[in-house]
C-alpha cells in the first residue's frame, strides 16, 4: 500500500535538506545544526525529529526497528513503524535489534551494543542542556562556542550540597569529543556509557525546536562530573546490596523498570523488550523447555 | 612598583555619535549629551595607571562617567575607543584587541568585580557556595572537594557564617550580600579587583567593617583594586591615588591627601567643602 505518498512521506528537496544537516552534525561532533523541520502528520513532540532523520536516510534494502523507551510495541514505535511501512514501500521493519539496519529510538539504547552497519536514531525533546542555566539562546550559542559549561557544573555542584550525589536521572550531560556537551535526549543514566566509542553512528533529532546532532562513531562521549565525585549509572540493588534480576528473563545486566503489583508490592523487569525475549528464549533453549524450531524464533 | 594596568585615551560613546560630540560636551559645557546628534558621551579621553597592590579611586557625581570606566575595564561592555593593556608577569594583553574567550578568561581568573547591586553581581537562584563554586569551575577547578574546601575559606575569611554558606543569597542581609560578593570576586586570587559603590546603601557600621576587609585582603594580597564612589570618607580610608570626573572627563587626579586637602578644579572644591 503507497497511499499516495512520495517515498519516505517528505519531498526530495526536504529530505535533502536533513542529510546535509546530519553530514554537518557529523562533522562537528555534538554541535546542533539548525534545520527546517517539516511539518509531519503528527503533533510536534511525537518524535517528528528522529522521523525526519528516519525518512531520509531510509531506502528500499534497510530493515528498520522502532523503539518506545525500551519497548517495541507500545504506542510512538507502533504509529512510527506503521506510518514508515505506510510511506515506504519495500522497507522490512523488525524488532530484532539483530536483523535491523536503522533503529529509531526514543529513552533508550539498545542493551546489546550496536554494530558499525547499524545507525541509532534518537528522539530529542529537549536538544540544548544550557536551556536550565540560561534562557536566551543567543547567550546559549556563544556558551557552546565558548566550551563555557561552568554553570551546568554549578548545578551539579548544587545538586551534591544538597543530595550527596547528583540527581540528574536522565538527560544528563555529556560533552562530545572534549567540546560540545549535548543533551543525550531522556535516555537513563544507565545508557550514557554506551555513547562512548560507540561503533554505531548515533544521530539525535529534535523536531520541535528544529535540530540535528550527531555522535559519529569512536567518539569520545563523557558526562560532566567532578574528579572526585565521578558519574555512576543507576544501581539496580535490593536492599541487601544484591543485584536484582529481571523477574521475566533473569537478566542481570539489563536496565530495569519497576512495576507496581495490584497488591502495592514491585516488580522489576527488563525495559529492553528484544533483549529480555532474546535473553528468555535462550535460557528456554538452553535448559531443553524449549525445542529449536521456527516458532521458537518469534518466542 | 610594577604596573598592571594602563589605560590610554578611554572613550564611551553612547548614541550614533558626530563630530562635535566632544567639542559640546564636558565639565566646561555642564552636560554629556551633545546637543546636536542627541549621543551621550559616557567617558572621554580617561587615561590612567595603576600598580601592583595599588588603590586607585574613582569619584565623581551621578552620571560622571566613573562606573563606565569599571564596565568597559571589566568588558561588561566594549569601549568606542582607547586602549588598555593588562600586564602579568610573563604577558602584556592588548584587553580590548582579545577575543571573546581571551577576554572571559580574564575577567574569570585575573580579575574580579563587587558590584553596588548585588544581584549583578551573584547569581540569587543557587547558593553563597555555588556562587563561588562557579567563578571556580569557569577557571577550570574540577575536583568538588577542592572547590568546597575553597568556598569555605573564602567565605570564613569573609566573615559569612560557614553555617550558611548553603543558603541562597536571597535570604542575606546587604551587608553579607557584599561579603559574599567581595568572597566570589576573591576566589581565583584575582591581582586586580574592581569595587563599584560597594559600600552605598549600608548602614554606617556595617561599611565600616567592609571597608576594613578590603584593606586587610589588600594587604594580604597585594590585591591591586579600582574603587568606585561618591563618598569622599572611602576615598580618603582606602585609596592613595584618586581621579575626579564630571560629565565624562578627568577634570582631576594626584594623590588622595593633595586632592582632598588642596582641590585645585572649582567642581573638587566644591565637592570637598561640601562633605567637610
Amino acid at each position: 500500500m503507497s497511499a499516495g505518498y512520495n517515498f519516505g512521506f517528505m519531498d526530495e528537496h526536504a529530505k535533502k535538506e536533513v542529510r546535509r544537516a546530519i553530514l554537518k552534525a557529523i562533522a562537528i561532533p555534538g554541535y546542533q545544526v539548525p534545520y527546517s523541520s517539516r511539518e509531519m502528520p503528527m503533533g510536534r513532540g511525537f518524535g517528528t525529529g528522529g522521523l525526519q532523520i528516519t525518512l531520509s536516510l531510509i531506502g528500499a534494502d534497510e530493515t528498520l526497528k522502532v523503539i518506545d523507551q525500551g519497548s517495541d510495541d507500545s504506542v510512538n514505535a507502533v504509529n512510527l513503524r506503521q506510518f514508515v511501512e505506510l510511506t515506504c514501500p519495500g522497507v522490512n521493519t523488525t524488532t530484532h535489534l539483530n536483523e535491523a539496519t536503522l533503529i529509531q529510538s526514543r529513552h533508550r539504547i539498545p542493551e546489546v551494543p550496536l554494530t558499525p552497519e547499524q545507525v541509532l536514531v534518537l528522539q530529542v525533546p529537549y536538544p540544548d542542556p544550557l536551556v536550565v542555566v540560561e534562557p536566551s539562546e543567543d547567550k546559549r550559542k556563544i556558551m557552546h562556542g565558548e566550551a563555557d559549561y561552568a554553570r551546568l557544573l554549578v548545578k551539579l555542584y548544587e545538586d551534591i550540597v544538597k543530595f550527596d550525589e547528583i540527581t540528574i536521572s536522565h538527560r544528563y550531560p555529556t560533552r562530545i569529543n572534549g567540546h560540545y556537551v549535548i543533551d543525550p535526549s531522556p535516555i537513563p543514566r544507565w545508557d550514557v556509557p554506551k555513547l562512548n566509542d560507540s561503533s554505531a553512528l548515533i544521530l539525535f533529532g529534535a523536531g520541535r525546536e528544529k535540530k540535528i546532532y550527531a555522535v559519529p562513531p569512536h567518539t569520545k562521549a563523557e558526562p560532566l562530573a567532578f574528579d572526585d565525585v565521578p558519574f555512576r549509572v543507576e544501581s539496580f540493588n535490593d536492599a541487601a546490596g544484591n543485584r536484582r534480576p529481571c523477574e521475566r528473563c533473569a537478566a542481570t545486566d539489563s536496565f530495569l523498570d519497576e512495576y507496581i503489583n495490584e497488591d502495592g508490592s514491585k516488580r522489576y523487569q527488563c525495559s529492553d523488550s528484544d533483549y529480555c525475549d532474546s535473553t528468555l528464549k535462550n535460557s528456554l533453549l538452553k535448559n531443553g523447555v524449549l525445542a529449536n524450531t521456527k516458532e521458537a524464533a518469534h518466542a | 612598583m610594577r604596573k598592571i594596568l594602563e589605560v590610554r585615551n578611554l572613550s564611551k560613546i553612547y548614541g550614533k555619535g558626530c563630530p562635535r560630540c566632544i567639542e559640546s560636551t564636558g565639565p566646561e559645557q555642564e552636560t554629556n549629551m551633545c546637543p546636536y546628534c542627541g549621543s551621550v558621551v559616557a567617558i572621554h579621553d580617561v587615561s590612567f595607571d595603576l600598580h601592583a597592590g595599588e588603590i586607585l579611586g574613582l569619584m565623581g557625581e551621578s552620571g560622571s562617567g566613573k562606573s563606565t570606566v569599571v564596565k568597559n575595564l571589566y568588558f561588561d561592555q566594549a569601549p568606542s575607543d582607547g586602549v588598555a593593556r593588562f600586564f602579568e608577569a610573563d604577558a602584556a594583553h592588548e584587553m580590548f584587541q582579545l577575543n571573546a574567550a581571551q577576554q572571559r578568561r580574564l575577567r574569570n581568573q585575573r580579575f574580579g568585580m563587587v558590584y553596588q547591586n548585588p544581584h549583578l553581581g551573584l547569581n540569587f537562584g543557587i547558593s553563597s557556595g555555588g556562587n563561588i563554586a562557579e567563578r571556580l569551575l569557569m577557571s577550570d577547578v574540577s575536583h568538588y572537594g577542592e572547590i568546597r574546601a575553597r568556598a569555605k575559606e573564602l567565605l570564613s575569611r569573609t566573615e559569612v557564617l560557614l553555617s550558611r554558606m548553603d543558603e541562597s543569597p536571597a535570604a542575606f542581609s546587604g551587608g553579607m550580600q557584599q561579603r559574599v560578593q567581595i568572597a566570589k570576586a576573591l576566589a581565583t586570587n584575582p591581582p586586580l579587583l574592581y569595587l563599584d559603590e560597594v559600600t552605598t546603601g549600608l548602614d554606617l557600621s556595617v561599611q565600616a567593617r567592609i571597608l576594613d576587609l578590603i584593606l586587610e585582603i589588600q594587604q594580604e594580597r597585594n590585591t591591586a583594586m579600582i574603587v568606585v564612589t561618591h563618598d569622599l570618607g572611602v576615598i580618603r580610608l582606602l585609596t592613595g591615588r584618586a581621579l575626579v570626573m564630571k560629565y565624562g572627563r578627568v577634570i582631576e587626579s594626584g594623590l588622595t591627601d593633595q586632592i582632598l586637602e588642596d582641590p585645585q578644579h572649582a567642581y573638587t572644591q566644591r565637592l570637598v567643602a561640601s562633605a567637610l
